[in-house]
């Protein structure tokens, strides 16, 4: 019986995995990334963070705040109050309330939203004032930016196992056997496969865990308001993640030793890490974040961000996601010529050139 | 029957083969010889499809070898190579697997070759952990664990001591007796000699000869005898028809040049005294080799 090209594509993603899970450095690294998921969320509130500020105007809103452990600002008159609130410089201010809705007297003023730590600290809750009112507070979207960045980076860089496991077979020359046995394209999908899959592993790990850690910091609130916004970050990630290892799989296969590889893998790196940073670091600027979220590897992520923020339509989405993923087919194509090409060229580094001629 | 028909390739300008021809038959122990950089390797790697010719096909019973043909072909390429962090069973039943057995049977097949082997012992060790002469064992049961319609293996003996040939040469005759065709390359001819049933010779990537070893030996070999006796043998410098290559006293060796002569000598020899030895000096395989490249 011959061996299909999908039993072939799984039997080398089983060994992929396999491989890895009996590899202490796989083991390693996933502890690191939990260990630092419950110090990130732990950390903070073990330590304390600055005690909020409040700007107070008037007497009854001092009686208010009476025995509250807050920063507490006495400001002559509503407008300084608010003032102070936009720039910032207070996380709130408690002013009088005129309108008589209020059973305390009085009402606080907050930017963009309600500030619960502040609503805590207070025996009687008074209606809330926000100046600037969105979907999505600023601080809640750029947490979103920072977590979807970091998990596209963990996928992107675990991408390049797959560089790894290539010069691997390169170096001890069983791609020779393995070239002879199954089609090149099979040897190539199942490694994306394996390794999507294992990093598939990775995140519903962290995804486990995440609860667990944040109820630890007291911070169980956060899961429930990024929930609604991973629902496009999957199929946006699964998908980039392609991409990348199509890309890892041809850095891999263009050296002939693991100590060449960082030669070829400069470029994918880049690849991973450019979109983290670009998001990061323009995530106020709509209009980049909207070219960002059409471009492919950055799109992973501006995407779901602006979907998060109610600032995309569930077209722009599909339409993005098209582009990703015919980005996906066409380097996949592309990669396979190349690593069909390069794969069985040892002794350096091979040109990109003579690895595309090769398979012609 | 595998057939190599008119195969050619270059590598940019340089041409490694040229109109290379050649059949591998059911059942025999086909020896591939050539010096270094003379092609072997190129050819093999065409055959099982891992390099593409420029000209030329290579057929299997016939009809042209596609992936599903080739993938019932057994393949140990010169570069010797397998996971080194992989158990040695595992492995080799990974590679059973991959050559489109169940995991039953690559299991089994494993267990059946690690015995014949002699690698039973070594079944769960990494394969980084064997000597070179286990691992090149190993290499050899990789390429027979899916019991193999062909068998094409690249200098399968270079690296063993002569304990494992002998091992390694059980297990082949074993699949050549069973009808499966075996090619295999070597630069040691005296092991060539010892156990191949039909020879190629290739020479700057053309084929110099083919056949069996011993029509080749009838062929290229010279019809020379030895003749001991007590005495000097000085006199066969005037016998007629043959031609001395070495004279030491009353050892002689000399070529025919008329057939027949070698009965004139006998009898000369007779004449004159005793006779210790008369003997045909059958051609070494390196005498072939170095006659027709």
């Amino acid at each position: 019986m011959a061996t299909s090209f999908a039993s072939a594509t799984r039997l080398v993603a089983t060994r992929e995995i396999k491989t890895f899970l009996q590899s202490k450095g796989f083991w390693i690294g996933l502890g690191v990334l939990v260990a630092g998921l419950f110090a990130s969320a732990i950390l903070p509130s073990v330590f304390g963070g600055d005690r909020e500020s409040v700007a107070v105007v008037g007497p009854a809103a001092e009686r208010v705040l009476s025995g509250a452990d807050l920063d507490v600002r006495e400001v002559s008159d509503a407008a300084t109050a608010e003032r102070l609130v936009r720039d910032e410089e207070v996380d709130a201010a408690v002013v009088p309330d005129p309108s008589g809705d209020s059973a305390t007297g009085v009402r606080v003023v907050a930017l963009d939203d309600a500030p619960t730590d502040v609503l805590a600290q207070l025996s009687t809750a008074p209606p809330v004032s926000l100046l600037d009112a969105s979907d999505v507070s600023q601080g809640l979207q750029q947490l979103v930016i920072m977590v979807f960045a970091l998990v596209f980076l963990i996928f992107g860089m675990s991408g390049s196992a797959i560089a790894q496991s290539t010069v691997t077979e390169k170096q001890t020359r069983i791609v020779e056997i393995l070239v002879a046995t199954v089609p090149v394209r099979a040897l190539l999908a199942g490694k994306i496969v394996g390794h999507a899959l294992l990093t598939l592993g990775q995140v519903v790990v962290l995804a486990v865990a995440a609860p667990v850690a944040l109820a630890l910091g007291g911070q169980s609130e956060l899961l429930t308001v990024m929930a609604p916004a991973l629902g496009w970050f999957v199929p946006f990630l699964c998908v980039g993640f392609v991409l990348l290892a199509a890309m890892w799989a041809v850095a891999g296969s263009l050296v002939s030793r693991q100590e060449d590889l960082g030669s070829t893998m400069g470029l994918v790196m880049m690849l991973v890490m450019g979109p983290y940073f670009a998001v990061m670091f323009f995530s106020d600027n709509p209009a980049v974040l909207t070219v960002l979220s059409y471009v492919p590897f950055s799109s992973a992520i501006a995407m779901p961000v602006r979907l998060f923020a109610g600032e995309a339509a569930a077209w722009e989405a599909v339409l993005s996601l098209g582009v990703l993923a015919a980005t996906v087919v066409l380097t996949v194509l592309l990669a396979s010529r190349v690593y069909a090409g390069s794969l069985l060229q040892t002794g350096g580094k091979v040109a990109l050139s003579k690895a595309w001629a090769a398979s012609s | 029957m595998l057939t190599v028909k008119t195969i050619s390739r270059s590598f940019g300008d340089r041409r490694v083969l040229d109109d290379v021809s050649f059949d591998v038959r059911p059942g025999r122990m086909t020896g591939f010889l050539g010096a270094n950089g003379s092609g072997k390797t190129t050819t093999m790697r065409i055959i099982l499809g891992v390099l593409a010719p420029n000209g030329g096909a290579v057929t299997w019973n016939g009809a042209p070898v596609t992936q599903d043909v080739r993938q019932r072909f057994g393949y140990m390429p010169e570069e010797r190579g397998l996971y080194p962090k992989m158990k040695v069973a595992e492995q080799v039943s990974w590679l059973g697997q991959l050559h489109g057995l169940s995991a039953a049977t690559a299991k089994a097949n494993t267990d059946r070759l690690l015995e014949q082997l002699e690698l039973t012992a070594r079944a769960g060790d990494k394969l980084e952990a064997l000597s070179l002469g286990n691992q090149q064992r190993v290499q050899i049961a990789a390429a027979l664990v899916h019991d193999p319609d062909v068998l094409i293996l690249d200098e399968p003996f270079s690296g063993l001591d002569p304990l494992a040939v002998d091992t390694v040469l059980g297990v082949l005759r074993e699949r050549a007796a069973d009808g499966v065709p075996v090619l295999f390359s070597s630069h040691q001819l005296a092991v060539v000699e010892k156990l191949c049933d039909d020879l190629v010779i290739i020479s700057g990537g053309a084929i110099a000869a083919a056949g069996a070893r011993e029509e080749l030996r009838a062929k290229y070999g010279t019809s020379r005898f030895e003749l001991v006796t007590d005495t000097d043998t000085g006199w066969l410098r005037d016998q007629p028809g043959i031609r001395i290559v070495d004279l030491d006293g009353p050892r002689a060796l000399f070529d025919l040049d008329v057939p027949g002569a070698d009965q004139q000598v006998l009898t000369a020899a007779l004449g004159r005294g005793p006779v210790r030895a008369f003997t045909p000096v059958v051609p070494s395989l390196d005498e072939i080799f170095k006659e027709v490249i």
